[in-house]
């Protein structure tokens, strides 16, 4: 039992190893500049698309939006929800899930777009 | 439901936060099915109005796209800023700083009734617009995903108003801080399925 | 730390009010009563779903037969399969996990005995539910898969498709709270030194079931309710006409249909590692490769589920993509296979109706996935397809996998829950009346599948060659009626007789059989600690031979969690809020309100209810 104690002290430890208050605006911050790029991509990229940085930007919209949320989907996971102080085990919990469910969503869009595309081939 | 044994877990974790974890799993894979159906039917629609595209219809009416990307944006920030106010408050639960609790507890429900009423304005103006459920794909599958998201937004309001309840109660003590800690843990997973939601939907053309 | 608990001398046990009647039944959290009602509950379902079939093999005995009309045959076939999948195969595997798991991991009870109340209930509501369709002659009848469109106002403007999703989606919840209290439980409530590696087999495939359930679920809760909105509000996910897809379904489906044959097999792949070690006096052979062929084919069965779609047209890479990773399972199952034939090889057989159930299983089971192996090539699976010859490979694995397996665990752990033996006889006699039985059934549809006659069809003419077969499957499924009529006269003779089973009847290897039988309703008087794989055959060796008969002991000073009825009165919303959907045309809005208030009265009671 004696090792199970110990187990459950170094969880309490970790439980005080949360940040501060100074970490968590901190990445408040981060969280809302990322917000502010993605509908500068947005606004550039779409709006603006005939010249200059917004051309540049346009055939890249979606993959750089894609990368932006999952940055802050990773900030908020790790910092608010304290992936990174917790156990490894609730990471895990979360990250497994999160693959499948990727998996998931990647090898439904690729059988429709087959799908679709077969069709419009034979009508 | 707090566990049966009064004894020290096996991995010394408590018992409910590995519960609400297990859910929050789970719940990646009901979103990832929402998401999908959103996806795969972009653009499928037979009629208006869409999302980002102007639409005439046969009888010659004139749709604009529908979507309101500012109305949105403010509601994404409140969502966001939400996330930090209840990790505030968490953090004040845990240190016994009840003025610090309170008033980012309450900071985190304003936000989160602000984003509902955000939702129901947004959707209620669609409809005036002339997109309902029954209108297209597109209709169907934004109500479904979004709406869902909405109602998850709305049980998150209903217990963190449970648990400020509590605390003005001075029942969320530091050694009952997980009990806020769980509720927050699912707000915040909330929070990052609209941080997905948001590009996907409202900003990928 | 227990030792000193028992010395306690407070009467808590005994404070919690009256241990018989139907109202400590109702209110209680106690694993192993939930457990027996799980139990319970699904056999009395299974003998529906076996009666259901019965009907359908009559009809079918002979050509152009009119016993039953289509529509009543539509239905049969549909309550059949739906019954035998979610009422009786899964729940009757959650008795097990309800009954077994705390006492394979030496824990007291479950991580949350409530909400596992809250589970049971709601999963007999659901099926309650689910079969109130035939008291108003409108039970589903579009099969147990619902494919789209058939399920579309259009097509099924009756409400027994209502029934049916709605049914699913209640029982759907009872799977999900179920799976995060038993993964928790897993995970958290090991006695001491139960490593992961050292869990019996049984918990582990338990354990990788929980997590088939939480990925799974989910995704048929989503094309669940696509299909309320088609129904009920008018939306056209599922509806050609308006570019809805029919095959959105289809993929939604088998996402979660897939994973859920795992969840239907893998309790019985650990059960029938349980049963194998004590029947041969030899440790599981492999046990390492045991645990991971299982977490492999419970992740690969994430990447299989077009196979069920080969038909639908989805082009040669995903046909290719989909027939190797559904080939690829073929390994780890016949690792598995091989690790308990490897099992029993050179051990002392007890010849015990269990292990009869066990030998069974693996004939059956090896048969029924070279067939699976058959129709994971798609050319074959062309030809095969909604034909018997698939109605034949899955009744092998999921009659002759989980059945045989479902009742090999019955016999084996009847005396750890009844405190009383089943008998040998009648046992045995039951074994080989199944097993002849069983093969019968099926055996002759792999041949009249390949010959051409079609699944799911009422009946068939005269002339094609199908009357023979037809004919020893309906006597076969006679000889299986029987089989489980002995069954059921070595229960009531059993219950009976004296309750004087010992608490280690077999010669056991896992903790239960330290412990009374029936165990008491703390378990463990005393929390056991864990040095290996076999704790009980560890400690009988170190004390030089069988264990003394455990004492019971009064249990005072072991906090037990108190009853209590909120558990069944959120189920009882979460039931009404479906039903009020349901009836929102007749209810309208007031009917949720009131169904939403009895849940929350439910969820908040129990919330701030002292445990």
């Amino acid at each position: 039992m004696t090792a199970h104690a110990d187990i459950a002290h170094g969880e309490t430890a970790h439980e005080h190893a949360h940040p501060g208050i100074g970490t968590y605006v901190k990445v408040g911050v981060i969280l809302f500049v990322l917000t502010a790029a993605e509908v500068a991509v947005y606004e550039f990229g779409y709006n603006h698309a005939g010249a200059g940085f917004g051309a540049l930007l346009h055939p890249v919209v979606i993959p750089v939006l894609l990368v932006l949320s999952a940055l802050k989907f990773a900030l908020v996971a790790m910092f608010y929800m304290h992936l990174k102080q917790d156990s490894r085990l609730f990471s895990s919990l979360f990250v497994f899930p999160l693959i499948i469910a990727a998996v998931v969503i990647v090898a439904l869009i690729a059988l429709f777009a087959y799908h679709y595309a077969f069709q419009k081939l034979i009508h | 439901m707090a566990p049966a044994a009064d004894h020290a877990t096996t991995t010394g974790l408590d018992s409910r936060k590995m519960a609400i974890w297990t859910f929050i799993g789970s719940e990646c894979l009901f979103f990832a099915s929402l998401i999908s159906t959103y996806l795969v039917y972009r653009g499928k629609s037979l009629v208006g109005p869409f999302p980002h595209e102007a639409w005439t219809s046969p009888a010659g009416q004139h749709f604009e796209p529908i979507l309101e990307i500012k109305l949105v944006t403010v509601g994404t920030a409140l969502l966001l800023f939400s996330s930090l106010f209840v990790v505030i408050a968490l953090n004040g639960a845990q240190r016994n700083r009840r003025g610090q609790l309170l008033t980012f507890l309450g900071l985190t429900i304003m936000c989160g009734i602000f984003f509902v009423g955000m939702q129901v304005y947004e959707f209620t103006h669609f409809v005036h617009e002339g997109l309902k459920l029954q209108t297209n794909l597109f209709g169907a599958s934004f109500f479904t995903l979004t709406g869902f998201h909405g109602t998850h937004v709305t049980m998150g309001v209903i217990w963190l108003i449970t648990m400020f309840i509590l605390a003005l109660r001075g029942k969320v003590t530091p050694e009952k801080a997980l009990n806020l800690e769980l509720a927050a843990l699912y707000w915040h997973f909330v929070d990052v399925v609209w941080i997905v939601i948001f590009p996907v939907v409202y900003l990928m053309k | 730390m227990a030792t000193t608990a028992v010395e306690h001398a407070h009467a808590d046990v005994h404070a919690h009010g009256s241990k018989t009647g139907l109202w400590s039944w109702i209110t209680t959290v106690d694993h192993k009563r939930i457990g027996i009602l799980y139990g319970a509950t699904a056999f009395v379902f299974f003998l529906m779903g076996g009666i259901e079939a019965l009907l359908l093999r009559i009809q079918l005995g002979r050509p152009d037969n009119t016993f039953l009309s289509p529509e009543m045959y539509n239905q049969l076939f549909t309550m059949h399969g739906t019954t035998m999948i979610f009422l009786a195969i899964m729940p009757l595997s959650a008795m097990f996990f309800n009954y077994m798991i705390p006492l394979l991991i030496g824990a007291r009870d479950v991580a949350f005995p409530r909400l596992n109340a809250f589970s049971y209930w709601v999963f007999l509501l659901g099926g309650l539910f689910l079969n109130s369709g035939f008291l108003f002659g409108a039970a589903p009848n579009q099969g147990w898969f619902g494919y789209a469109n058939l399920t579309s106002n259009q097509y099924s403007p009756g409400l027994n498709v209502d029934f049916w999703m709605i049914g699913l989606q209640i029982l759907g919840i009872a799977s999900l709270a179920a799976g995060v209290n038993f993964f928790v439980t897993v995970l958290n409530l090991r006695a001491p030194g139960m490593k992961l590696m050292r869990m019996p087999m049984f918990v582990w495939m338990s354990f990788i079931t929980q997590v088939l359930i939480l990925l799974a679920f989910p995704v048929i809760t989503v094309a669940l309710i696509l299909l309320m909105f088609d129904r009920f509000f008018g939306s056209h996910f599922y509806v050609p006409s308006a570019g809805g897809d029919p095959l959105l379904w289809q993929h939604l489906f088998w996402i979660f249909g897939h994973p859920e044959v795992y969840i239907l097999i893998l309790p019985s792949f650990g059960i029938v590692s349980e049963i194998l070690p004590v029947f041969s006096r030899k440790p599981l052979f492999g046990y390492a490769a045991m645990v991971f062929s299982g977490a492999f084919i419970a992740f690969l069965g994430f990447g299989v589920w077009s196979h069920h779609m080969f038909s639908t047209g989805m082009g040669p890479i995903a046909d290719t993509v989909f027939s190797l990773s559904t080939m690829l399972i073929a390994i780890p199952t016949g690792v598995k296979i091989f690790n308990w034939i490897g099992t029993m090889w050179g051990g002392s057989l007890q010849m015990k109706t269990p292990l009869y159930f066990c030998l069974g299983f693996i004939a059956m089971f090896i048969m029924g996935g070279l067939s699976g192996v058959m129709h994971a090539s798609p050319p074959a699976d062309l030809q095969q397809t909604d034909t018997y010859f698939v109605v034949a490979h899955f009744h092998y694995v999921l009659f002759g996998g989980s059945i045989f397996a479902l009742t090999a665990g019955a016999y084996y752990w009847w005396p750890k829950m009844f405190g009383r033996m089943l008998s040998e006889s009648l046992g045995k006699l039951h074994f080989w009346l199944m097993l002849i039985g069983f093969n019968l059934t099926f055996f002759p549809m792999h041949f009249v599948g390949l010959l051409g006659m079609p699944r799911r069809v009422y009946t068939y003419p005269k002339g094609l060659g199908f009357e023979i077969y037809n004919q020893v499957e309906t006597a076969g499924a006679f000889l299986l009626l029987i089989a489980f009529l002995v069954f059921i006269w070595n229960v009531i003779r059993t219950t009976r007789g004296p309750a004087n089973a010992p608490a280690d009847p077999w010669n056991g290897a896992t903790l239960e059989w330290a412990i009374p039988s029936p165990p008491q309703e703390f378990n463990f008087a005393e929390v056991p600690v864990v040095h290996s794989r076999d704790p009980l055959w560890e400690t009988k060796r170190e004390r030089g031979g069988q264990l003394p008969e455990p004492v019971r002991v009064s249990g005072a000073g072991i906090h037990m969690p108190h009853p209590s009825y909120w558990p069944a009165v959120a189920a009882i919303g979460v039931a009404a809020v479906f039903v009020a959907l349901m009836m929102l045309p007749k209810l309208g809005p007031a009917g949720v309100v009131v169904a939403v208030a009895i849940l929350f009265l439910g969820v908040f009671k129990w919330a701030f209810e002292p445990a």
